[in-house]
């Protein structure tokens, strides 16, 4: 029997390592794996890269292993909190994290080539501005290009609405957007869900994420109640 | 200035451009308030980076779902006939020439289209593209909705960029507070005029030469 459900976070997220690259799903707090990413500074990894849309706002989820200074290196698309100055901001004045910036879209196809066997990919995006300097450029039928690499993960965690043991997802609204992506890119996708389905009460159809691209599922309540 | 338009009739003018059927992303900020102009009748359907197509307005007061955000993370609704999906479809749509319109804010824009959008500074306390880099070489067209001068009164519509580029030669039209202005081959065009002001007012806020129509067509 097939089940990648796990009792707790404590096991969700055991043998993650110091220097490991996390991949956290979420735009905003929306669809972010606070329970998973709060579990992580209990579980004490350390020298992390993390790879987030955004950098984290007020005290919750990300804020709070940046804070326990777990995180050496971040790569980001937009890190400005809409809430004021962040944890990440003040460390980044500090020059105390690394930060990499990546436009937004060239972050979800780096995501998707790890994900799908592609080493690397040319782009317009970027092309002509800071973030193609240092990289390969090439002319195609007369537009230029980029070279970008695919970005593989050695943990992703991802916040689903629906869950069952073989790992199959579902997400809720717009709490979707990285998550499929980044589950797809990592060699351990862990999976916080708010609900835990027995096999085959998810209508195949509605499966977003098939479970081939699951490794272990814990199920958070919590997350009913809000994003 | 005292003449000119306030950022709603700004929104407004933009809106009125727009026609049934396009799928339109528009950019944070002053962009967001285009879509309050579109009538509910014309069924143009808006875009969000986070994997949204058939954005609403926001919730009344107490009713947001704290799953539904925009790329400003601001509480919206979805209306009828609208569709969430994951960030590389997302950007598939944005990428691949799917979006018939995106209207971003600006710092600059130069005489060849180039745009500056994101920073004013290499050494920002957090620089932050998000998705303007990839909105702005992607979609069909690019729009740009900004005040005409900054706040001190400098010109934004510059012979070159100062500030660090979004993306080159990709603006196609600039709606201002002053005037409509036309990014073309031969230079930029002005198109349309706010209430009260002259050609000769929308010069001497501009940096880059500007055309009138006829010149244009000459």
């Amino acid at each position: 029997m097939i089940d990648r459900t796990v009792p707790t976070i404590a096991a969700a997220l055991d043998g993650i390592a110091d220097g490991a690259v996390v991949l956290l799903g979420g735009f905003g707090s929306v669809g972010q794996a606070d329970a998973l990413i709060e579990g992580l500074v209990e579980q004490g990894a350390s020298d992390l890269t993390v790879v987030a849309n955004n950098a984290g706002g007020g005290n919750a989820g990300l804020s709070r292993l940046l804070a326990a200074g777990r995180v050496r290196r971040l790569v980001c698309t937009f890190p400005r909190a809409r809430s004021g100055p962040s944890v990440f901001e003040e460390l980044y004045r500090a020059g105390r994290i690394e930060l990499e910036i990546v436009p937004q879209g060239t972050l979800a196809e780096r995501l998707r080539a790890a994900g799908a066997g592609i080493p690397a990919f040319y782009t317009a995006t970027g092309a002509g501005t800071v973030i193609a300097e240092g990289k390969e450029t090439r002319e195609i039928g007369g537009r230029t290009y980029v070279l970008e690499h695919a970005l593989h993960g050695d943990v992703a965690l991802v916040a689903a609405w629906q869950a069952d043991r073989w790992g199959n997802l579902t997400y809720r609204a717009s709490g979707r957007n990285f998550n499929p992506v980044m589950a797809t890119a990592a060699r351990l996708t862990v999976v916080q869900a708010a609900y835990l389905l027995p096999l085959g009460d998810i209508a195949p159809e509605h499966v977003v994420t098939p479970g081939i691209f699951v490794d272990r599922v814990v199920e958070v309540p919590a997350m009913r109640e809000g994003a | 200035m005292s003449a000119g338009s306030n950022r709603t009739a700004m929104a407004a003018r933009v809106a009125r451009d727009i026609p049934e059927g396009w799928y339109v992303n528009l950019g944070i900020g002053m962009p967001t308030l285009i879509a309050d102009h579109v009538p509910a009748s014309r069924e143009v359907v808006f875009h969000s980076e986070n994997g949204i197509l058939g954005l609403g307005p926001a919730p009344p007061a107490g009713q947001a779902d704290p799953w539904l955000i925009n790329a400003g993370k601001e509480a919206v609704t979805l209306r009828r006939g609208g569709s969430f999906f994951h960030h590389a479809d997302s950007f598939a749509m944005i990428r691949g020439g799917h979006l018939d319109l995106c209207v971003l804010g600006a710092f600059q824009v130069a005489e060849n289209g180039d745009l500056a959008n994101w920073t004013t500074s290499l050494n920002d306390t957090a620089p932050a593209i998000g998705g303007a880099m990839d909105l702005a070489v992607g979609a069909q067209r690019l729009w740009v909705l900004m005040e005409h001068t900054t706040r001190d009164g400098r010109p934004r519509i510059v012979r070159r960029c100062s500030y660090p580029l979004t993306a080159s030669g990709v603006v196609r039209r600039i709606y201002t507070d002053l005037a409509v202005i036309e990014v073309t081959g031969a230079g930029l065009v002005v198109r349309d005029l706010a209430a009260g002001v002259d050609f000769a007012t929308v010069q001497a806020h501009t940096e880059a030469a500007l055309l009138a129509p006829e010149q244009a067509a000459a």
